[in-house]
């Protein structure tokens, strides 16, 4: 594209040497250079070829709340090692590396928010931390802001990123899938609606529990969903996996995901699935979103 | 693993009794002079045995051959079973059955899961690991069981669920939590125990009751030790190590407080005698059966809900 082209001449250039380390970034997967400006600006997506790149929750809060909407919850919750677990390292020495990663004290981020005005109660996993692993204390946290929610009268936005359930806390990491569909019952009782974000990648005791057990299921472009782990298959069944297998695209293929949505018109589309499900009285034109407008 | 003498010794003497019971039974000889001391020798053994055994050492005998399957104990303690099949949807899963029976005498609907006896039959099964269909036809159990007012009775034995691709296809996550929200939603008393192998998720799906049970050397862990060990090693030979570290025995849950109550079994383990194994397990449940009558369905739906949401340990402050 020429116009493209134009722009690009005028920004600096990636350079051999790593002079400017923070300005580009290379796409993971179509291995173009990215000004990091524009990466930002089409919400980490790739402009070139439309790669979702992972997010970290808090940067989940800015791509997909409003600006200076998100009032935080979480973090009075912290992980504690019940089993005194060792493996290559004792688990609070991998729980200090990754809460000195992600500032955070465990993998998940919960607060209030809105989507175009409209307020929810948001539920972030955040994949930096541990691989997004579902222990105690991402279960009362999503299970604490299911509850708030049901008290509050507002609606669920969960957004999934997680390789599953976390081994350091074994059976109590598992009940968390319980314990986890007991609080998002409370919704249920107050008929209030319960959206989860499927994004790269959700997989094991979260595919499991309550991630897909939301009113509706929207997944990124992309995005690695499934229980079972791609590698585990391959060992049990011994033959080459099919191309696509267990990414959105193919889920929604299956009828297992109710839409594939762009980052870039989530918002919209989460906007659109809330009002008419919270039943919002008719928005005066300006403010309400446009179908399709970022 | 590495066999103890006293292990060693005990297997010695369990062939040796067993060959006096059978004699004695064959040829109508009494042989009780020879039997009894040899007994106590054996019950001394088992005993020590017991107390040294190691995590591994127990998931070796929640694994071991000849350790009763769900049918075998629906034999020992059911009558006028009648197992029904398929998830109305696309098809019948042969890990994960189930049907109306009486238990002890009590009408109940059982969920089973169902390893195998042998070979063919443990390959015809996937030695217990379902596919969505399972979870969906217990899903549908449930529905029935609710309608009718009839008790639900899980006997938990799975390595996990089974992890293929028309498994994924046909949405296995999907399935497995479907299972776990119908549990929760139970207006009947539900009772699961874990009778052998307690895998994962695919555990969980029918573990969601208002009392949990585990037999002696059963296991129950969010992994199976192999999985860990590949998982933390790269390397499936240091399950051992993965076991001790996950914490996945009876008395380790009893402790966490993931079970309510360790059943009991005979020594040396339940392969050994399934007809006390099934005693001890048929008492257990009819107990808390019992006891889960007297709450009322809005009752037993608060209780199990309260129940798993205590669960998970973490700081707060």
């Amino acid at each position: 594209m020429a116009l493209d082209k134009f722009f690009r001449r005028r920004r600096p250039q990636p350079t051999e040497g790593n002079d400017l380390p923070d300005l580009w970034s290379k796409c993971p997967n179509c291995k173009e250079n990215i000004y990091n400006k524009d990466l930002e600006a089409e919400l980490y997506v790739c402009p070139k070829c439309g790669f979702h790149h992972r997010l970290s929750a808090r940067r989940r809060v800015e791509v997909l709340l409003d600006p200076g909407s998100f009032a935080q919850r979480s973090g009075a919750v912290r992980p504690y090692d019940v089993l005194k677990f060792v493996d290559t390292e004792t688990y609070p020495a991998r729980l200090e590396r990754a809460q000195r990663k992600t500032g955070q004290p465990d993998a998940i981020l919960t607060g209030t928010g809105e989507v175009l005005g409209l307020k929810v109660m948001a539920a972030i996993m955040d994949f930096e931390f541990s691989g997004g692993s579902m222990g105690s204390v991402v279960g009362e946290e999503i299970s604490r802001a299911a509850e708030a929610a049901a008290e509050e009268g507002l609606p669920l936005l969960l957004v999934a990123a997680s390789g599953g359930a976390r081994m350091q806390e074994s059976a109590l990491s598992l009940m968390q899938m319980a314990k986890t569909t007991v609080a998002l019952e409370r919704l249920t009782a107050k008929g209030l609606p319960y959206i989860s974000l499927l994004t790269d990648p959700t997989t094991g005791g979260v595919t499991a529990s309550f991630a897909t057990i939301a009113d509706v299921i929207v997944a990124e472009p992309g995005a690695l969903i499934g229980f079972a782990g791609p590698r585990v298959i391959q060992q049990t069944i011994r033959q080459t996996l099919p191309e696509g297998f267990q990414r959105s695209e193919f889920l929604l293929e299956h009828g297992m995901v109710d839409l594939v949505t762009d980052r870039r018109e989530q918002r919209s589309v989460l906007y659109n699935l809330l009002s008419v499900l919270t039943k919002r009285p008719v928005q005066d034109v300006a403010a309400s979103a446009p179908a399709g407008a970022p | 693993m590495t066999v103890r003498p006293e292990q060693t010794t005990l297997n010695e003497l369990e062939a040796r009794l067993l060959d006096l019971r059978e004699t004695a039974k064959r040829t109508g000889a009494d042989l009780e002079t020879a039997i009894v001391p040899l007994q106590a020798q054996v019950d001394r053994l088992r005993e020590v045995v017991g107390a040294q055994i190691s995590r591994w050492e127990r998931v070796q005998l929640a694994r071991a051959p000849g350790r009763p399957t769900a049918l075998d104990y629906v034999e020992l303690l059911t009558t006028e079973f009648t197992e029904l099949h398929g998830d109305r949807a696309y098809g019948d899963d042969l890990a994960l059955i189930g049907g109306p029976a009486r238990w002890q005498g009590r009408p109940v609907m059982l969920l089973l899961q169902q390893k195998g006896r042998d070979t063919k039959d443990k390959i015809k099964r996937r030695f217990g690991s379902s596919n969505p269909e399972g979870y969906r036809k217990a899903v549908r159990l449930m529905d029935i069981a609710d309608k009718c007012g009839l008790p639900i009775v899980c006997l938990i034995d799975t390595q996990g669920a089974y992890p293929g691709i028309t498994a994924e296809e046909r949405g296995q996550g999907w399935a497995i939590a479907e299972s776990i929200q119908r549990m929760v939603r139970l207006r009947v008393p539900a009772v699961c125990a874990v009778i052998g192998e307690g895998g994962s998720g695919g555990a969980l799906a029918v573990g969601v009751g208002n009392r949990v049970l585990i037999m002696e050397n059963a296991w129950y862990s969010v992994i199976s030790p192999e999985g860990a060990a590949s998982i933390i090693w790269k390397d499936a030979a240091k399950a051992p190590e993965a076991a001790e570290a996950l914490k996945l025995t009876a008395p380790d849950l009893l402790e966490l407080g993931i079970v309510e109550e360790v059943v009991p079994e005979p020594p040396g383990g339940a392969h050994l005698d399934a007809v006390a194994s099934a005693e001890a397990l048929g008492e257990a449940v009819s107990r808390h059966l019992s006891e889960l009558e007297q709450l009322s369905a809005e009752d037993l739906v608060v209780q199990r809900a309260e129940r798993f949401r205590r669960l998970g340990a973490f700081l707060e402050g």
